[in-house]
């Protein structure tokens, strides 16, 4: 039984949000239940941005995420600080080791290193980083279908930005394969 | 219907837009901004006039003046921006007119702070402005039932002509979920045969207004608002019981709270203790027959509220002080973990066994 409860995390404008937002979308397509709760307040430029993301078979009670993530995604060093001691015991972190250059504390997580920058960049545009560390944790945790986030990543996208749809699922793709090694 | 990921301010929007809403007045503040976002951009679509006003009070009492003319309107706001609009809404209740506040609650006194809070309860069903007077208040805890009872609202304002808030708080207005849009249900409404619609030379004009000088006058207008009131509590009351067959403890919270009470429930279950929750989704009127009909295996009652404990007095008229009432809550735009609940339930059964 799926119960998610994932944290995305990075500086505004890493795509963190969306992200997110592709997960709840993509859950919701296949039926499932889902809530996406965003951090908001008053952040500077470069400031951090995160959200809680639940992705579940049965209703969701609270949409926070308190000591409980089941996985956290944490695309800068601040996030990684952050929220390493909000995953459960046997939570994992997938980490974009492109910008981290420490390793996790923890020794009751499993640690996953994404060099999410480097890929994005190999395939054409660093922009996709985002997409790299969530076609990565779906390798892990098959929480939906990578068709799904396609799928859904359409609809955000709409017809005019057809042409971006092959790099996104490629971003995907070199995610997953980052991770199957390790 | 195909279900839509939403966030719960264009939620809301997109509800008052089927509900046939047809005037939107607002001013910006935070944590409700993608609301009259939202109307900006689509209300026009759909036929409906969006304005920005120059101020929270030029809105609430343009409001007036297109519920005056029978139209279907609303105003969003957030805790200090709805403390503004009281004049507005007291003249309203006064000038009996229908219309849809929406508050998206945020930390207080004063300008406070941007993050969820409850701690406009009083301020919200208690009246709020001046004169007796109540404003009928949802308080949904998701965001299907932010569309449906913004749905709903319309209707009930306009069946007896009163003002009706919808209630939120920052995390119910920022966060996204799964939303399906019914058709909302539809009430028999009387005509609006008292709107200020142009006499066209046939009638006698009709008057919108909150000022009776005269005693007597003003009286018999304050029986008749009564009344309605009574009615409403009769006819509109709404909550959840949710886990009350045999519960050792019974929760009362709502909204956002009651999400974060539910999964407490179940950390409470895997230490083998039974709780239930009361959660009221009408504050006013308020289900206090709901607590007569709690189970005689209950100990203690628990209220949880992101306030200092403004629903403890509601919840303890309900119990008529036949249960212990205990409170724990968190303000200011802290939110109460589950954990932190648990705690302070077992702490209570502890000290009633």
């Amino acid at each position: 039984m799926i119960n998610e409860r994932v944290i995305c995390a990075g500086f505004g404008g890493q795509g963190v949000m969306s992200m997110g937002q592709l997960l709840s979308y993509a859950g919701m397509i296949e039926g499932k239940h889902v809530s996406w709760l965003p951090s908001y307040g008053p952040e500077m430029r470069g400031g951090t941005a995160n959200c809680n993301v639940t992705v579940s078979d049965t209703p969701i009670g609270s949409p926070i995420i308190t000591h409980d993530a089941t996985a956290a995604i944490v695309m800068n060093l601040p996030s990684l600080i952050k929220f390493e001691s909000e995953l459960e015991n046997g939570g994992m972190m997938l980490i974009n080791s492109s910008l981290i250059d420490r390793k996790i504390e923890r020794k009751d997580i499993k640690a996953y290193y994404v060099p999410a920058n480097e890929i994005a960049g190999e395939i054409g545009s660093g922009k996709v980083a985002n997409m790299v560390m969530l076609g990565a944790y779906l390798e892990l945790t098959k929480v939906v279908k990578v068709e799904t986030v396609i799928e859904a990543l359409r609809k955000v996208f709409g017809p005019s930005k057809e042409h971006l749809i092959p790099l996104n699922e490629k971003a995907l793709q070199r995610g997953a394969e980052a991770v199957k090694e390790q | 219907m195909a279900r839509i990921l939403m966030k719960g301010n264009e939620a809301i929007g997109a509800a008052a837009i089927k509900a046939g809403c047809k005037f939107f007045f607002g001013y910006p503040i935070t944590p409700q901004n993608e609301l009259p976002e939202f109307m900006a951009r689509e209300f026009g679509k759909h036929g409906g006039t969006f304005l920005q006003a120059e101020s929270e009070v030029a809105a609430i009492n343009m409001v007036y003046g297109a519920a005056g003319a029978g139209a279907r309107v609303m105003t969003s706001s957030s805790s200090p921006g709805i403390a503004l609009k009281q004049e507005g809404i007291s003249y309203i209740a006064g000038a009996e007119l229908p219309c849809v506040i929406v508050n998206i609650v945020r930390g207080g006194p004063g300008l406070g702070g941007i993050q969820p809070a409850q701690s406009d309860y009083y301020q919200s069903t208690r009246g709020g402005g001046n004169g007796d007077y109540r404003l009928v208040v949802y308080a949904p805890a998701n965001l299907q039932e932010a569309v449906d009872l913004t749905m709903e609202a319309f209707e009930v304002a306009d069946y007896y002509r009163n003002p009706v808030m919808v209630l939120g708080d920052g995390m119910i207005g920022q966060m996204m979920e799964p939303i399906e849009f019914k058709e909302p249900k539809k009430r028999e409404l009387p005509s609006k045969d008292w709107a200020t619609t142009g006499t066209k030379g046939k009638r006698k004009p009709n008057i919108i207004n909150s000022l009776r000088l005269a005693p007597a006058e003003l009286e018999k207008l304050n029986h008749k608002i009564q009344d309605k009131l009574k009615k409403i509590e009769e006819n509109e009351v709404m909550y959840e019981m949710y886990n009350m067959e045999k519960p050792e403890l019974v929760f009362c919270a709502y909204g956002t709270t009651s999400r974060i009470v539910k999964n407490t429930i179940e950390l409470l279950k895997s230490e083998g203790i039974n709780a239930g929750l009361i959660r009221p989704i009408t504050l006013w009127p308020f289900p206090y027959k709901a607590f007569e009909e709690i189970p005689e295996t209950a100990k203690a009652i628990l209220t949880v509220e992101m306030s200092c404990g403004q629903m403890v007095d509601d919840v303890k008229i309900g119990i008529s002080g036949k249960l212990p009432v205990g409170f724990y809550g968190r303000v200011g735009g802290m939110i109460p973990s589950p954990q932190e609940i648990v705690d302070k339930a077992k702490e209570m059964l502890g000290g009633v066994k």
